[in-house]
C-alpha cells in the first residue's frame, strides 16, 4: 500500500510478505493447542497486554481524566512560561504530580488527557476501518472466487484498479476536498475503500482452490444452495487467513490515520489524535522533545504490538500459509 | 511478445484514463467553487458568473473533462481575451493562489524530490538485500532473529516520529549535523549532503525492513526448488549454486516492487519533506492542503498516479524480459 505506501510512506507498515494467493489451505489448528503455544510466546503476550491496556485506556478515558484532574481541552496557562514563548514550566515538558505527562507548550493542555482521548480516536478509527475492510474483502473475495466467470472478472478488474492507485495521495485528495464535518466516519470510509482489495485478493484465491474440494462437491450433491455452501462450507475454512490478515491490517490503519491527521486531513482539532499531536509538536521539537516523544512512543508501540502479534499468529496458525 | 506488450500498454492507458476521470470527479464534485476563491470579498453574483464563464466551470461535466484532457496533451488557456492565462502542454491545472501553472510548480521542485528518492532508494535497496541475504544464510540463528527484530521495529516506527527523533538526537543533542538550510550543491556540497542525509535514512529504514523480509522469504523459498537440489546433486560448488541458481530468481521479484516504490516516491514524500523542510513536490502538496489550493493537490495526485502506473508497467515489461515464466503465466 501504502499511505503507502503505493505506498508513499505511512503505508509501509502494512508491507512485508503476505499470505500467498492460492496457497494450499491448512487444516484448522486445534484452538487449545494454539492458545497454549501463544501463551508460551513472551513477545506475543507482551504485545497483547499492551494492546489491551490501550483499549482499556480508551474505554475508561473519562474516568482516567477525572482522576488526573485535567480534561483534554482544558487550557492551563499556569503550567507554561509566557516569557519564554510558552515553554512548559519544569523539567521534561512540565511532567510532575500535577500533569503526569507534562503539558503542551503554548496553551498548557494536559498531554496525559490528550493521549488518553487520542487513543479513543485512533483505536476507534483503526478498528472500524478494519471491520469494514474485512467485511468488504471477505464478501467480494468469496463472490469472485466462488462464482468465477464474468463476476470474477469485474471484481478483479476493480481490485487491480484500486491497488494500482497511489492510495495515500488519493486519500489526501479525497479528504482535502471533502468538508470537515464527520471526519472520523469519512476517514473510516476512505481507508476501507482503498484497503479491501488486499484481503479480497487472498480470499478469492483460497476460495477458488476450496471450491474444488470434495466436501463442497458433497454439499452441492446434497442440494445445498450457493449461499449455504459459501457461508457454511467455505467461510469457516478461511477463518485463520482472515484472522491473520486482520491483525496485520490494524497497524497499517493506525499508522494511516495518524499520518493523515499529521498532514492535517485527518481528525480535526481540537479533538486529539496521536498523529495530530505529533504534527503540532514539530515546531517545538528542539525545545520540548517530550511533546513529540510521548505520543510518538505510544503510537510506535501500538503499531509494533499489532505487527508482532500478527506475525506470531500467522506462524502459530500454520506454517503452510506463511 | 508484441501482443503481450501491446496488451500491457493498452491496459495502462485505460487505467490512466480512469485515474484522470476519478481524480476529476473528486475535484469536480467536491472542491469549493474556484470563482468564489478568485473573486474574494466584496463580490457580486454577476462577477462570479462572469469568472465562471471565463474559466469554463459553468459548462457541463463532460465538456469540462474534455477541456481538461485536451489541456494535458495540447495545453489550454484559462479565460478569454487579453487577460487569458496560458497553460502550456502538459497542463495539470493552474493555481490561482500562487498565480502559476501547476506543471511549472512541479518541474521546479522535481530535482529535490528526485534527489530524496534516489538517495533513499540506493540506501534501502542495499540494506534490504544485504539484510535479507544474511538472514537467509543464517536462517534460524542469532543473526536471523536479530535482523527479524530490527525489521519489525523498522516497519512499525512511523517515519515522522523517526524523523523528529533523529533530528533531535543528531542535530540538537549531539550536534553532529547542522540545522538544515537550503543550499545549492554548487555552493556548499557538504551542507547539501548533510541536508539530505536524514531524509534518506528516514525514508530508507521503513522500506529496507520490507525488502529484507521479502529477500529472505524469496531466497529461502528458491533454495528449496527442485532445480537447486539438482544443481547441488550435480556437485556444483555451493558458491556457484547460490550465484547462478538461487540469487537470480530470488531477486527478480524485488525488481517488481522496487519500480513501484521508487515511482511512488518520485511523486513526493509528503511527510518526510515537510518535517525536514525540503522544498520538494511532497512539501508543496502538504502546504497546498493547508492553503486549500485544490489545483495543486489535483496535479500532484495525477502525477503520482501516473508515475506509479507507468513505473508498474515498465517493471512488468522488464520482468518479462528477465523471467520467461511470467509470459507463459500471463497468457494462461
Amino acid at each position: 500500500m501504502t499511505f503507502t505506501p503505493t505506498e508513499l510512506e505511512v503505508e509501509g507498515a502494512a508491507g512485508g510478505e503476505v499470505v500467498r494467493e492460492g496457497a494450499p489451505v491448512p487444516p484448522p489448528a486445534s484452538g487449545r493447542r494454539v492458545a497454549r503455544a501463544f501463551l508460551r510466546d513472551r513477545a506475543a503476550v507482551a504485545c497483547s497486554v499492551y494492546i489491551v491496556l490501550i483499549v482499556l485506556m480508551a474505554v475508561a478515558a473519562p474516568l482516567l481524566v477525572k482522576i488526573s484532574g485535567y480534561g483534554p481541552l482544558e487550557f492551563d496557562q499556569d503550567a507554561v512560561d509566557p516569557n519564554l514563548g510558552g515553554i512548559p514550566l519544569g523539567a521534561a515538558g512540565g511532567m510532575g504530580a500535577d500533569h503526569w505527562f507534562g503539558v503542551e507548550p503554548g496553551n498548557g493542555r494536559d498531554i496525559f488527557a490528550r493521549i488518553v482521548y487520542g487513543a479513543r480516536v485512533s483505536m476507534l478509527i483503526a478498528i472500524s476501518a478494519t471491520l469494514l475492510t474485512t467485511a468488504l474483502g471477505v464478501v467480494f473475495g468469496l463472490i469472485a472466487g466462488y462464482f468465477g466467470g464474468r463476476v470474477d472478472m469485474v471484481i478483479s478488474r476493480v481490485m487491480e484498479f484500486l491497488m494500482a492507485f497511489p492510495a495515500l495521495i488519493f486519500m489526501i485528495a479525497v479528504l482535502s476536498a471533502l468538508p470537515a464535518e464527520n471526519r472520523q466516519i469519512l476517514l473510516v470510509l476512505v481507508i476501507s475503500f482503498f484497503g479491501w482489495p488486499y484481503l479480497a485478493r487472498i480470499v478469492r484465491g483460497q476460495t477458488m482452490s476450496l471450491k474444488e474440494r470434495e466436501f463442497v462437491e458433497a454439499a452441492k450433491a446434497s442440494g445445498a444452495t450457493s449461499a449455504q455452501i459459501i457461508f457454511k462450507e467455505i467461510l469457516p475454512n478461511l477463518a485463520s487467513t482472515i484472522i491473520v490478515m486482520t491483525t496485520l491490517a490494524v497497524p497499517g490503519y493506525v499508522g494511516t490515520e495518524a499520518g493523515l491527521s499529521f498532514l492535517g486531513v485527518g481528525v480535526v482539532p481540537p479533538t486529539p489524535s496521536w498523529g495530530q499531536m505529533i504534527a503540532s509538536s514539530v515546531p517545538w521539537y528542539a525545545v520540548d522533545p517530550a511533546y513529540f516523544l510521548i505520543p510518538g512512543a505510544f503510537l510506535f508501540l501500538l503499531v509494533l504490538s499489532f505487527t508482532v502479534l500478527g506475525d506470531r499468529i500467522r506462524k502459530l496458525l500454520g506454517e503452510g500459509t506463511a | 511478445m508484441i501482443r503481450f506488450v501491446a496488451n500491457r500498454v493498452l491496459g495502462m492507458l485505460i487505467v490512466l484514463f480512469l485515474v484522470c476521470l476519478f481524480t476529476f470527479v473528486i475535484f469536480f464534485a467536491l472542491s469549493p467553487d474556484p470563482a468564489v476563491q478568485i473573486c474574494g470579498k466584496n463580490c457580486t453574483p454577476e462577477a462570479i458568473d462572469q469568472i465562471r464563464a471565463n474559466l469554463g466551470v459553468d459548462q457541463p461535466f463532460w465538456t469540462q473533462f474534455g477541456t481538461f484532457l485536451s489541456g494535458l496533451f495540447a495545453g489550454r488557456a484559462y479565460g478569454t481575451g487579453p487577460n487569458a492565462i496560458d497553460c502550456a502542454a502538459p497542463c495539470l491545472g493552474y493555481s490561482f493562489q500562487s498565480s502559476q501553472a501547476v506543471t511549472d510548480m512541479i518541474v521546479q521542485r522535481l530535482p529535490v524530490s528526485a534527489t530524496v528518492a534516489i538517495g533513499a532508494a540506493v540506501l534501502w535497496l542495499l540494506a534490504g538485500v544485504a539484510g535479507g541475504l544474511l538472514s537467509a544464510v543464517r536462517e534460524g540463528r542469532f543473526a536471523d532473529r536479530f535482523i527479524a527484530g530490527l525489521t519489525l521495529t523498522g516497519m512499525s516506527i512511523p517515519n515522522y516520529v523517526l524523523a523528529l527523533s533523529l533530528q533531535f538526537l543528531l542535530v540538537v543533542t549531539l550536534g553532529w549535523l547542522p540545522f538544515p538550510q537550503a543550499v545549492p550543491f554548487s555552493e556548499d556540497p557538504l551542507q547539501w549532503f548533510q541536508n539530505f542525509l536524514m531524509p534518506w535514512i528516514v525514508l530508507a529504514i521503513g522500506m529496507a525492513a520490507v525488502y529484507t523480509r521479502l529477500t529472505r522469504a524469496n531466497v529461502i523459498e528458491t533454495l528449496q526448488e527442485n532445480y537447486v537440489r539438482t544443481a547441488r546433486a550435480k556437485g556444483l560448488s555451493p558458491g556457484l549454486v547460490w550465484r547462478r541458481h538461487a540469487l537470480r530468481p530470488a531477486l527478480t521479484p524485488i525488481v517488481t516492487i522496487f519500480g513501484m516504490d521508487f515511482a511512488g516516491l518520485l511523486g513526493g514524500a509528503l511527510i518526510t519533506e515537510t518535517v525536514f523542510g525540503l522544498n520538494g513536490i511532497g512539501k508543496m502538496a502538504a502546504d497546498s492542503i493547508t492553503k486549500n489550493d485544490q489545483p495543486v493537490i489535483m496535479g500532484v495526485t495525477l502525477l503520482a498516479a501516473f508515475l506509479v502506473v507507468v513505473g508498474n508497467m515498465v517493471v512488468d515489461l522488464l520482468y518479462t524480459a528477465i523471467d520467461p515464466r511470467v509470459r507463459v503465466g500471463s497468457s494462461a
